[in-house]
């Protein structure tokens, strides 16, 4: 039943587990620098929704209310196809880049935007969840507000959320799927092209299915070693 | 940018609509046949029975870690195979993604859905349910009069808010061609050459409907909380 997966479309062409495992390569790329934004800005706005400064607040809520109340799906094609539309300027860029560069970059860009809104809900609330003791206390030892954010709050803030981290960077490689609907060659594409190829539509979906529940293992087990490495003592997570 | 024309989009409204309500039709059915199912996952998650907690754990771990694309395509392809299966026909029927999607959708969110109410039905307190069984309930009637009705109340902002992502998720059948709200926008769009107009037009009714729901979602939280 295996003989299939090193069998090529035809004369010439890759290997299929050739053509998954490059798909597989596009999806664990785009979901790393997509995950490098997300946590960035995600990082970014979280703090800043945690200021004094209204405004900023404001801001900040109104991002993660705009990237969340939009299908990701939608958000895929605002990105691909209204933005080029909209202005000449993206739309000359676009054009002068290959067209595989351009699917790429909007992935990560439309991913890396979509989750760190849900990474800076995460930041704030971790932030949150810190008692306003520790912030006192950074200031009252002479620390600037940057100093006590960097030095006191987030180091505690990013232990405490490291659980709902790793769901959403699961989340995070399961959506890069969506990739897909604009021409991505990840994991999905391909599957979808072996079974219309061989219709062996049971081979080729079971195979990614395996793959992205290997997936989904290895980043729980990497989180979990690194939740333990870097838990807090006296929190229920991290009794040592 | 001066050439949009968003009269295209207005004249195109009725077709849009149709859309609209297949993807409030796909949600309002599989968020119902979701937490049904949820719940009954989710109780024998819980069960004192080793074999039954581990084959519903092993299907909510399942789902929970392959894409929803990978899952509404497998489906697609399982349905009309089981259905020839079960009913002995000499075919596979034919079964369109418009109505595979249903099945998909209650089986997929059903997995979510569970892990909802077993934090809800966790979240009553033990003597609750050993009262229950002091006044001679059995299990079931402990499970429907006194846990299930608090779980719930308790759960009903999450279960809601997962009902918003539900309806969000939904516009990836337009993938498998199915006309719901995004593949009525995509077909139109692309017969006119006007993607810009759509897309964009899409983007707003979802942002519209989604901010107004998860708005009133946030009223309702405040006002059935409990004050303990």
């Amino acid at each position: 039943m295996f003989d299939l997966f090193f069998q090529s479309s035809s004369e010439g062409e890759p290997l299929w587990w050739q053509m998954l495992a490059s798909g597989l390569g596009w999806t664990l790329a785009t979901a790393a620098v997509a995950w490098v934004i997300a946590f960035t800005l995600g990082s970014f706005l979280g703090v800043v929704r945690t200021m004094k400064n209204q405004w900023l607040v404001n801001i900040g809520n109104a991002y993660v209310e705009l990237f969340r109340n939009i299908p990701l799906l939608v958000q895929f094609f605002v990105w691909y196809f209204v933005l080029p539309g909209l202005f000449p300027a993206v739309k000359k860029m676009v054009n002068d880049m290959d067209p595989t560069t351009h699917q790429f970059v909007t992935a990560c860009v439309c991913l890396g935007l979509f989750t760190a809104a849900r990474i800076s809900e995460q930041v704030r609330s971790g932030i949150g969840s810190i008692s306003q003791g520790q912030r006192n206390a950074g200031y009252a030892l002479g620390l600037t507000e940057a100093q006590t954010y960097r030095h006191v709050l987030l180091p505690m803030a990013y232990r405490i959320i490291i659980p709902p981290l790793t769901s959403e960077t699961m989340n995070l490689i399961k959506n890069t799927a969506t990739a897909y609907s604009i021409g991505l060659v990840e994991l999905f594409f391909r599957t979808r092209e072996m079974g219309e190829t061989t219709f062996q539509y049971f081979h080729a979906f079971g195979a990614a299915t395996v793959i992205y529940i290997t997936i989904a293992m290895t980043a729980n087990i990497i989180m979990g070693i690194i939740e333990k490495r870097v838990a807090v003592p006296g929190y229920i997570s991290g009794a040592k | 940018m001066g050439d949009l024309d968003f009269g295209a989009v207005f004249r195109a409204w009725p077709f849009l609509w149709k859309g609209l309500q297949y993807t409030l039709q796909l949600t309002v059915i599989a968020a119902i046949g979701g937490v049904i199912f949820g719940t009954l996952l989710a109780m024998a998650r819980l069960s004192s029975i080793k074999p039954l907690a581990m084959v519903a754990t092993g299907y909510v771990n399942l789902m929970r870690s392959i894409p929803l694309l990978l899952v509404i395509f497998w489906f697609y392809f399982l349905v009309p195979v089981i259905i020839q299966k079960v009913t002995g026909a000499e075919r596979p029927p034919s079964f369109g993604a418009d109505k595979s999607a249903f099945i998909t959708f209650i089986m997929f969110e059903a997995a979510y859905f569970c892990e909802i109410m077993r934090a809800g039905i966790q979240s009553i307190a033990k003597g609750q349910v050993n009262a229950g069984y002091a006044l001679g309930f059995t299990y079931w009637q402990s499970m429907s009069n006194v846990v299930l009705p608090q779980a719930f109340r308790n759960m009903l902002p999450i279960l809601l808010t997962q009902t918003i992502v539900l309806f969000q998720d939904a516009s990836l059948v337009s993938l498998l061609n199915v006309t719901d709200f995004v593949g009525a926008a995509s077909k139109i769009a692309q017969r006119d050459s006007r993607l810009v107009e759509f897309y964009l037009a899409v983007a707003i009714v979802y942002f519209i409907l989604c901010f107004a729901l998860s708005f009133a979602v946030k009223r309702l939280q405040k006002k059935i909380a409990i004050i303990r």
